[in-house]
């Protein structure tokens, strides 16, 4: 009987060590960040993030550029990734046959698995070519020219740039949010759905009325992983992105986000207020991510009061 | 011309023998739904054997018979709900207004419109108790604010349920007891105006004082609606029903008016099941 008593409390005491260093070193990398961040940020100030100077020769520092290019890639790689990734599930949950339905989940599993050195290098080396060659002529010839958004896609045709590294983005992410969009969706109980069928309501309806709205919390929740998985991404953006410093109103140019930009000059970086400005970065990739799930968590909880769920 | 006149004629003649008909047999009226030697299959499993039935307008049937004798996947073909689910197929006839709903050429969106379902568990939408009903109602009617009012409004007092709801409309339909969500469920069905509801043990997950009400209801509807309804119950379909078909083993074992069938049934086996020796 005392043993037992011993072993349980034993057993607390280790999950409460376990669970509180989650906190620990969460706390341990702000606090190191921002000691090593604190020279440039006393330097350049709170004009940090906002100024679009990178000038290693100067030791002119500003973290625009590579905000930027973080933010860009990673809402292309949304735009792109979101409808594809919910028509995916949807065909899985919903279309697909049965004896298809094993394989193809798998398959979109496989594609979460891959490195992402494997995705830059395939992003460099075969689909950069036949980007430039077939896809920026024809986005071109049509979106560029639109009013207001034609100059995103108008300049040099190289296949590298945001456009590319937001789409290698939007490949790496699909398999997680597809994933996760496929396991909500599966949760859904079927009489429900029967219910809305049963009203005469089409496929379409019923997914985008009654199993979009019941699975929301899931759905943004893997939306959120993959904003994650692409703001943070550095191998595959390093390989596509064109690594250079500065901003251009089209997505065809040459960038560099904030991972790429750590990736390419860490090991160069010469100045000490260079490698404080990179840390620096560094706790603006954070704070950004930061941001985003704090976010998703309000428009979740706006979600639930406007639909009257907590009366 | 000619033609479509011969036509024509030829139709009515043909109406108006089949009416003779009936007459002989279904008291006068042509029923609203017949189902004509109707064989219904799991993958290779047979469902439903040979069922020949006449549902009658403005009455309601009940489907009764043990767990597994195929009543549910009766009313189930009734909407053609089976065909969500690959691998489920169903032979024969089932005549709505004297058109074939199993055949493939049939909307089957329009079809679940006519003939609306009530099932075992409240099953309200993730939405607000105004959009529960009104969900339904937009996708086949383009209604004013106005009108979608009115009709939200018509629905909930159909269902006896709008003196509960009417102060939080706006609130998650999800907020209701079973009871009551069980009602916006049937006040959902109510609000297309189908022509025939189905309802597949309505009450099985409420408690006495809900079940009543819900009893009440299909009392009330009936005169509008036709309805069919399957049941564990057998009181349940004793008190709400005007026909009763009990099924066993996916076959029609007896079928008649609800009177006749519990107090005086002409088939051992329905007697057995009645009386409670068997079931």
């Amino acid at each position: 009987m005392r043993v037992q008593r011993l072993q349980d409390a034993l057993f607390h005491q280790v999950t409460r060590f376990f669970a509180f260093s989650v906190l620990a070193i969460l706390a341990a990398i702000i606090a190191s960040l921002l000691y090593g961040a604190w020279p440039a940020l006393l330097e350049f100030g709170a004009g940090f993030p906002f100024s679009a100077d990178w000038n290693p020769v100067a030791d002119k520092f500003g973290g625009l550029i590579s905000v930027y290019g973080t933010l860009s890639t990673s809402v292309i790689a949304l735009v792109v990734a979101i409808p594809v990734s919910f028509g995916i599930a949807i065909f899985l949950t919903e279309l697909c046959p049965p004896v298809l339905r094993g394989p193809l989940g798998i398959a979109v599993e496989l594609l979460a698995a891959v490195p992402s050195i494997i995705y830059g290098m395939w992003g460099l080396f075969v689909f950069a070519p036949l980007f430039a060659d077939y896809v920026q002529p024809v986005l071109s010839m049509t979106l560029g020219n639109l009013p207001f958004i034609g100059t995103l896609f108008q300049g040099p045709q190289n296949g590298i740039g945001i456009l590319s590294a937001g789409l290698i983005l939007s490949v790496m992410v699909i398999p997680f949010i597809a994933s996760v969009m496929r396991d909500v969706f599966e949760v859904v109980p079927g009489i429900l759905k029967e219910s809305a069928y049963g009203l005469g309501a089409t496929t379409w309806e019923v997914v985008w009325n009654i199993v979009l709205p019941y699975t929301r919390v899931g759905v943004i929740g893997g939306v959120m992983l993959g904003l994650g998985r692409a703001l943070g991404e550095t191998m595959a953006v390093t390989f596509v992105i064109g690594n250079a410093h500065r901003i251009s109103p089209s997505l065809y140019e040459a960038g560099n986000s904030i991972a790429s930009t750590l990736a390419n000059e860490f090991a160069e970086a010469a100045s000490d207020l260079h490698v404080s400005s990179l840390i620096a970065l560094g706790l603006i990739l954070f704070f950004v991510t930061f941001v985003v799930l704090a976010l998703s968590k309000i428009l979740l909880m706006r979600l639930g009061r406007s639909e009257g769920e907590k009366t | 011309m000619m033609q479509s006149s011969v036509s024509t004629k030829r139709e009515m003649s043909f109406s108006h023998l089949r009416e003779e008909a009936t007459t002989a047999v279904a008291h006068g009226a042509e029923p609203k739904i017949k189902i004509r030697n109707l064989d219904f299959f799991y993958g290779s499993f047979q469902g439903l054997k040979h069922i020949d039935l006449d549902i009658q307008e403005g009455m309601v049937t009940a489907f009764i018979g043990p767990s597994g004798c195929g009543k549910s996947t009766l009313l189930r073909t009734l909407n053609r709900m089976y065909d969500l689910y690959p691998g489920q197929r169903a032979t024969g006839e089932i005549l709505l207004n004297g058109k074939n709903v199993l055949s493939p050429d049939q909307d089957v969106n329009a079809l679940r419109a006519k003939v609306g379902m009530v099932f075992q568990k409240p099953t309200p939408f993730p939405m607000s108790i105004y959009e529960n009903i009104a969900f339904g109602v937009r996708l086949y009617e383009n209604l004013s604010r106005a009108d979608m009012d009115n009709r939200v409004e018509w629905a909930l007092r159909k269902a006896a349920l709008w003196d509960e709801v009417k102060g939080k409309l706006n609130q998650s339909g999800l907020s209701l007891s079973g009871g009551q969500q069980q009602r916006l469920c049937i006040a959902r069905g109510v609000a297309v105006k189908p022509e025939v509801l189905l309802l597949d043990e309505p009450t099985s997950a409420l408690d006495p004082i809900s079940t009543a009400k819900v009893e009440e209801l299909v009392h009330e509807l009936k005169s509008e609606y036709t309805i069919a309804i399957v049941t564990h119950n057998m009181q349940q379909a004793a008190r709400v029903s005007d026909y009763t078909a009990y099924m066993y083993l996916g076959e029609l074992v007896e079928f008649g008016l609800t009177d006749e069938i519990f107090i005086k049934p002409k088939r051992k086996e329905t007697e057995d099941y009645i009386t409670g020796r068997f079931g």
